[in-house]
């Protein structure tokens, strides 16, 4: 019913003032500057960088800033900002193989070719809060050791040389790569439209049904055979200029699962795979992406369909968090006419009710 | 390598170098040298670019998700064209880039942008890959020395 928002005119100027006011929060502290979040606020830039499906930290950082940290509120921002710029076509695509790593571990193998590079990573710290850090001071200057240029090949190329791993499906030159901002999906849907919907998928979702997958529901044996996050050249084919230009670099994050084999009477058996990708230092992200790849491809491999990670459907229709909280959120906006419509309803059923159960009553009383 | 090759590689370098330094840097170079009259030929624009990927790295492209770009043109009095395509919304950086593209066309400014601008820029490119790859491998486990050390 829109007449009663029409009168809520001041109210909502007011609210979005006092909001500004809260988001800015005691003026006596002082305020965030863009570069403070990028920089030390890194991996919720990197989130919303991946959720916002656009590549941009100081955008990220407005957004996040602006949404007072609410990370799906400012993925929401930077959504809406990307529907206002022309977009000049599509990138050549990169090649991870060639990443400036800066992390890069295996469980699969100890030693692999480029070793094992922990990196900026959580992982093995004791997860105990450092009271140290509730004052300002500088941390040590990382330590340094000497490179070596020795190639660091992606862990499934080492498998694939003998082939005990399936191949990655060849690209098909008369086939688009698939837009699902452009096209509205449909089912069944490529890989390629999958892991767009992955990329851009929650992170929290995604978790939850990768771990789904671990506890049985649709398990696939998953080992992370890589993971590897660092700087990726971008390249770019522009018409006017003849050649591919390029753009700069990228921050991303991979991870190769490696999955139970497969085979058949014409193929010996091989390992499958699931794939993760993501910009910015995204683990958590591409390791469960790369479960639910894996998951979605249970029936081009033949599995049973039986559990919640392998519904293409039930998964691409619900991991959008801008679609879902858009939704689940249009709850709280002003439902006054559709309500009195129920509330007359209720009121009417009641009232049969009670003069159902009244008759009775009546006729006791008459005995 | 024939001419055009050689000399198209030489523009994909410069902007490979100049998309990965500061704007600010490539601006105060250029300042040093003299730059010829030129107009703009398509003024600084920004947009974005679907960034593709590839199923397990090495198969099908996907697209990832997007990138926001600029782009600018620059034509030389003497006619050379120039284009600076560069990651983020800094126009007045892709229009350095085309300036320096379409400098490094004219015979008479190739030698100077190469040497006063790409050249010291690509150094210091180079300079902060070197740190970044230092300090990656300085985090790279070694299982003997562990194996030793336990011993």
């Amino acid at each position: 019913m829109y007449v009663a928002v029409k009168g809520g005119e001041r109210a909502i100027e007011n609210a979005h003032r006092l909001l500004a006011h809260e988001r800015r929060g005691d003026r006596s502290v002082p305020e965030l500057s863009l570069a403070q979040i990028s920089e030390q606020l890194g991996l919720a830039v990197d989130r919303v960088m991946s959720e916002g499906s656009l590549y941009d930290r100081e955008l990220a950082a407005l957004a996040i800033k602006q949404a007072r940290g609410d990370l799906i509120e400012a993925i929401f921002l930077v959504r809406a900002f990307r529907a206002t710029l022309p977009r000049f076509g599509a990138t050549e695509p990169v090649d991870t193989g060639e990443m400036r790593v800066q992390r890069r571990v295996s469980s699969t193998f100890k030693d692999i070719p480029g070793g094992q590079v922990l990196g900026p990573t959580f992982d093995y710290t004791h997860r105990l809060l450092d009271p140290a850090l509730a004052e300002a001071g500088d941390p040590e200057a990382p330590a340094l050791a000497s490179t070596s240029d020795a190639p660091m090949p992606r862990v499934t190329d080492i498998l694939g040389q003998d082939g005990l791993i399936e191949r990655s499906p060849d690209a098909d030159p008369d086939v688009p790569v698939g837009d699902l901002t452009r096209d509205p999906l449909s089912y069944p849907a490529g890989r390629d439209l999958r892991l767009q919907n992955l990329a851009r998928g929650d992170e929290g979702f995604l978790l939850a049904l990768g771990y789904s997958t671990q506890r049985g529901y649709g398990r696939n044996h998953p080992f992370a055979g890589e993971i590897r996050f660092g700087e990726v050249e971008v390249e770019f084919f522009a018409e006017e200029i003849g050649f591919a230009v390029p753009l700069g670099s990228l921050a991303l994050t991979e991870c190769q699962m490696v999955n139970q084999f497969k085979g058949s009477a014409s193929e010996p058996p091989c390992f499958t795979r699931g794939y993760g990708l993501a910009f910015g230092q995204s683990e958590r992200k591409t390791m469960s992406m790369a479960l639910v790849d894996r998951a979605l491809r249970a029936r081009e491999l033949g599995e049973d369909l039986i559990a919640p990670a392998q519904d293409e459907e039930f998964v691409m229709s619900h991991s959008d968090n801008v679609q879902a909280t858009g939704f689940v959120e249009h709850l709280k906006l002003p439902h006054y006419v559709d309500f009195q419509s129920e509330l007359g309803l209720l009121r009417k059923l009641r009232q049969e009710f009670a003069d159902a159960n009244a008759v009775p009553v009546l006729k006791e009383a008459a005995e | 390598m024939s001419g055009d090759t050689a000399l198209q590689e030489k523009r994909r370098d410069a902007m490979k170098v100049l998309s990965h330094v500061p704007a600010a840097e490539i601006e105060t170079r250029m300042a040093a040298l003299p730059v010829p009259p030129h107009q703009d030929l398509r003024a600084p624009e920004s947009g974005l670019v679907m960034v593709r990927g590839r199923i397990g790295g090495d198969g099908a492209p996907f697209n990832l998700g997007e990138a926001t770009v600029s782009r600018a043109a620059v034509r030389l009095q003497g006619g050379q064209v120039g284009f600076g395509y560069v990651l983020g919304r800094d126009g007045g950086k892709a229009r350095l880039i085309a300036l320096c593209d379409a400098l490094l066309q004219s015979s008479d400014h190739a030698q100077a942008i190469e040497k006063e601008v790409v050249a010291p820029l690509r150094a210091r490119m180079q300079q902060e890959r070197d740190r970044s790859a230092a300090e990656a491998a300085a985090t790279r486990v070694d299982f003997y020395t562990m194996v030793r050390g336990e011993g």
